[in-house]
Parts: C-alpha cells; structure tokens; sequence
C-alpha cells in the first residue's frame, strides 16, 4: 500500500447485473480513496446500461468491476463486449477482478478470455490485492499500458 | 437434564404449527431436536435432485434447500434460459426459467412431511418467483422488503414494499399457505449490530403479518461474540413473544455468514460454535455452512458432511446442562426501540419501513443502496463484540470513549477477518488439539 497516487485520480467502482455482494466494494473504495482517488461506487447488481452511462458522465480514469459471485464470466463477458462496441468508450481503461467462476482455484480459465475480450486487468481472487495495486500505478503513465493477459491474471 | 431452564421454554409460540415446514421444524424441536438446513443449489435438475435427496439421506434432522442463481434474483429469467440452453454455469436452481411443472415434479420426488424444501433466493421484486413457487407447491421460501432489497438489489425500498406486500398476500391467499422467514438478522452477512439486526428481523415479521401470514420465522446470523450473540437470540424470542403473540412463529440461526475460515479446523469449529448456540438458545433450526465456503460453492458431499457433523455437535449439546454466558449489554432494550419509534412513524409497517430508512432513523451501517442512508457505523471492539462507532440518524445513544477515525481499507479487512483469524488461528498455529474454545464466560453479567 505504499503507493502515492496523484491527486483527483476518478474511479467508478461496480458490481455486474447479477451479483449482489457489498464489501468487495466498501473495500475498493475505501482503498482508492485513500490514495487520494475519487470513487464513484455504482453497488450491487448493476445493469450494464447504467455502468455505461456513468463512465459516459464520469469519464473516470478507470472502470473497476468486482464480482464474487462466480458469475463474473458471463456478466462480465457481456459487460465488456458492449463497452467496447461504445466507439467512446474503447479507450475508457477497464479492470474486473474477483471470484470470476464457480470453480474455485480453476477460475484463472475465465481471465484469458475476459482479457482478449477488452478488460485491461484481470485478477482472479487468489492473486491478492498486489497486483491490483501494481496496475493502480501504471495509470499515472500517459499510454495505456499494455498488459499481458497471462502475466495480469497470475 | 438438570435445571436452568433454556431461553427457549420461555419464548416460544403458543399458536400451533401450520403448514408443513413449521410442523417439522417445531415438532422436531419439541422432541429436543435440531432441524440443520444447508445452501445448496444446482443449476440441472438432475444434480439438484440428486442434491436433495443426498439431504434426506444423510444422519441428521434437516429440511432440504433450493438455492436460486444470481439471474433468477433479479429477474433475468432469460440470461437464466439461455444459460440452460448452452450448458453455461449458474451458481444456482433457476426455477422461474425450469418452470413451475419441473419443479413441481422434482420437489414431488424428494419432498414430504418429514423433509419439507425451502427455496432461497435474494430477490428484492420477487412477484412473478413466488407465482411460480406457489405454483409449483413449495413448503417454504424466505426474505423480506427491507432484507432483500438493500444488501442485494438496486430496487427502491417502496418498490420493495409494495411488491412483498403482493407476495404475502399471494401466498396468504392460497389453502396452504408457505412458511415464510424474514432474513432481516441476516442484514450484509456481518457488522451490523445485533440490534439493527434483531428489529429489522421483527420488523419484517410484523410487515408479513400485516399482509395476512401467520406462518413464519425470525432469523439471526452469528455474529463475533457467542455471549452477544446468545444475548442478541434471546432478545429476538423476547420481542417475537411479545410482538407475534397470535402466529406460529420459530427463529432461525444462520452459521457466520461473513468472511469464513480458511481451514478445516477453523470452518468446523465455527460451525460447532453456531450449532452450540442454536441449541443453548433454544432456536428451531440452523442454516450451515462447509468448510468449502472461504472457497468456492460447496459439493453435495461437504453439505452432508457439515450437515452431519452438526447434527451430531447438536445432539452433544443437548445432551449437557443448559449453560449460559450472554451478556447483559442492553440489545433488547435498544431492539425494541428502534422497532416501536420505527412503527410510530406511520401507519403501516411497510409505509413506516420506507420511511424509517428514508430518515436514516434505520441506517445499516456500510450498506451501499441508495435507500441507506449509509452513515452509520459499527466496529469489532476488543473483546470481539460488535458495536456502534456511529449511529448517523438513528435513535441510539452511543459512548464516544475514544476519538473513533473513519475506519481504513486495511482496518474494514480486519473487521471483516475476524472471525477467519478466531477459527483459524488454533490450525495455523498445530494447537488444535487443545481444548480453547469453550472457555468460562469472562465475568459479564448472565442471563439466569
């Protein structure tokens, strides 16, 4: 946590359509806050259409999807496909982490795809918040930092 | 069995058991038993009905559960479709998409009066599940307008309202009515004081019994502190004795519902400690988790296994002198409270509900709908107990004794972590082979 970020960094921080779980987002946001981030956070099961329209609204430096409830392969499939069918928003950097299946420790099957399907980072639970962390200080670089699916989601 | 008298032989309905859930869970209560209860649910009706009856086979008093997925909750019954259709995983029984006539065929297959089935779903606008619950004759199922609208949806709490008040009186209208449970003890799974927890559990209640149901049950999960928790469950029969005097009514305990051990040891011995507190509090019946839990969706195996093991902790329990160790730190008085200045602010229950919350005079602390107002505050204190950092509107005196910072991202993970390093501890540290979790109450007040 030793990261110091420039001030007024805006995050949006959500759940997908179908997941209800709060702390994950409690957390996040008191996380980004601290690091002297603003935090717009969206809940629990929200509709694709309504993450949209707020990074529409925000234009927030980055999109931070949590999802735990195992459902984060379908709903968050779906999300990200039509965030990058939104010609505005192909560029809008774009993160999800969580339990991204059912399967426990075999979920890191879901983070390729989730990454070649436009997510910027994909951390599957197991990996801590290190390298979330890691990704939070690549955003002060001008570029979009290109990372490598396999090495993110490790 | 020698003689302080359990909470329960005070606290208990005098109306008799209704429907075929409640004739189960009390009569198996009256015999001295414990009815356990897993979550289990499987997307295929073949694994869910393997489930099941899995369930009834096992060596312990249970009922069986059909937990819902995720699109079911919030009435995307067409993802849920389409899901069935491809063979996608769900993280649960999709019954609206499977229909009323499958379910009702699978439950006619594992059912009867001494394994009644309860549906578990999370739906905050859930009409058009319970037309097909109703439809498809199922025992029992549980929620509530406040319980399922504010941890798990983004429904305004009127709309809630307005919908589980059609849901009531859908099922009060039918020949035989379901059980219904109110999962307002339940609110975000942990941090939330236990009497925020016990009133919104009466609350519930009373807004079921306001729409015409008198065949219900009261909910409490574990907590951090067993003698709180005793003190929380004992308080809860206090009020639904007093407030639910003409229904049939039990309370359930659900086994801690937040942050869950990691180990084996540390996941049964949570488990045994809710179990001993279900007996010791006279509650009906227990809702368990596996050692799975911190990991993934538990198989049909580690539900019967922890199912077993509890009913055997259970019978154990029973078996010994009552004892007690609740403390006397005031839950009820404040319970109470908050439930009659929460009815005096209108008409109805519901009406007073959405009011309450529109006030922030019911405020569960962290909780991120925007219904909540989400200024109140709780933490774990040294003693592990649960208590108000910040009670924002509601009407609850506080001590300050300390100048309390906003709670951290690190300081909510050890909230959040308590119990998983409690449990975890003696496996991490090879001591689980001395006996250190059922130490002498540590010199608060008792409740005999």
């Amino acid at each position: 946590m030793s990261q110091v970020m420039l001030p007024a960094k805006r995050f949006v921080v959500s759940s997908v359509s179908s997941d209800a779980h709060m702390w994950n987002l409690v957390f996040l946001q008191l996380l980004l806050e601290e690091q002297g981030a603003q935090v717009t956070n969206l809940g629990a099961c929200v509709p694709d259409d309504l993450i949209i329209e707020e990074c529409r609204r925000s234009r927030p430096d980055a999109l931070v999807i949590s999802t735990v409830n195992g459902h984060g392969h379908l709903d968050g499939l779906r999300l990200i496909r039509r965030i990058r069918s939104e010609p505005d928003l192909l560029d809008l950097r774009v993160v999800i982490g969580g339990k991204l299946g059912v399967r426990g420790t075999e979920n890191i099957v879901f983070a390729e795809e989730l990454a070649l399907s436009g997510y910027d980072a994909v951390f599957e639970a197991d990996a801590g918040i290190d390298s979330f962390q890691e990704f939070l200080g690549t955003l002060d670089s001008a570029e979009r930092t290109e990372i490598e699916p396999a090495r993110a989601a490790a | 069995m020698s003689d302080p008298v359990r909470i329960s032989d005070q606290n208990v309905s005098r109306v008799a058991p209704q429907g075929r859930f409640s004739r189960h869970v009390r009569g198996t209560h009256a015999r001295g038993g414990l009815v356990v209860q897993p979550r289990m649910g499987f997307a295929d009706l073949d694994t869910m009905r393997k489930g099941l009856l899995a369930v009834r086979a096992a060596e312990a008093t249970g009922t069986g559960t059909i937990t819902l997925d995720s699109y079911t909750r919030v009435n995307d019954h067409d993802s849920a479709r389409q899901a069935l259709r491809t063979g996608a995983e769900l993280n649960g029984f999709p019954l609206v998409a499977h229909g009323p006539e499958a379910t009702r065929e699978l439950l006619d297959a594992v059912s009867g009066p001494d394994f009644p089935v309860q549906v578990r779903h999370g739906s905050a606008l859930p009409y058009p599940l319970f037309r097909a619950m109703v439809e498809a004759g199922v025992d029992a199922t549980e929620g509530g307008p406040v319980s399922y609208c504010l941890p798990y949806s983004r429904a305004p709490i009127r709309e809630a309202v307005e919908a589980w008040g059609r849901c009531c009186e859908l099922i009060a209208a039918q020949p035989e009515p379901m059980h219904l449970e109110s999962f307002g003890g339940c609110m975000l799974g942990q941090l939330c004081p236990p009497s925020l927890l016990v009133a919104l559990s009466v609350l519930e209640a009373l807004f079921f019994r306001e729409h015409g149901l008198s065949d219900i049950s009261l909910s409490y999960a574990q907590q951090t502190h067993p003698g709180q928790d005793m003190e929380a469950i004992a308080a809860l029969r206090r009020l639904a004795g007093e407030r639910l005097a003409q229904a049939d009514w039990h309370v359930v305990l659900y086994t801690f519902m937040g942050v869950f051990p990691r180990t084996p040891v540390g996941s049964f011995r949570i488990l045994e400690e809710s179990v001993r507190l279900a007996v010791r509090t006279g509650s009906e019946r227990l809702i368990v988790k596996t050692p799975a839990e911190a990991h993934r969706i538990p198989t049909i195996a580690e539900n019967v296994d922890a199912l077993e093991f509890a009913a055997s902790i259970a019978s154990d329990e029973a078996g010994r002198t009552a004892r007690t160790g609740a403390t006397d730190s005031g839950i009820y008085e404040e319970a109470r409270l908050l439930v009659d200045s929460t009815l005096e602010l209108a008409p109805t229950v519901g009406e007073a509900l959405v009011r309450a919350f529109g006030q922030g005079h019911l405020d569960v602390p962290y909780c991120l709908h925007q219904d909540n107002a989400n200024r109140s505050r709780a933490y774990v204190d040294a003693a592990g107990m649960l208590q108000w950092a910040e009670p924002g509107r509601m009407p609850l005196r506080v001590e300050r004794t300390a100048s309390r910072r906003p709670v951290s991202a690190k300081g909510l993970l050890t909230m959040l972590g308590f119990n998983e390093r409690r449990f975890d501890r003696e496996h991490l540290t090879h001591g689980h082979l001395r006996d250190l979790q059922y130490a002498a109450p540590d010199g608060r007040r008792s409740l005999s």
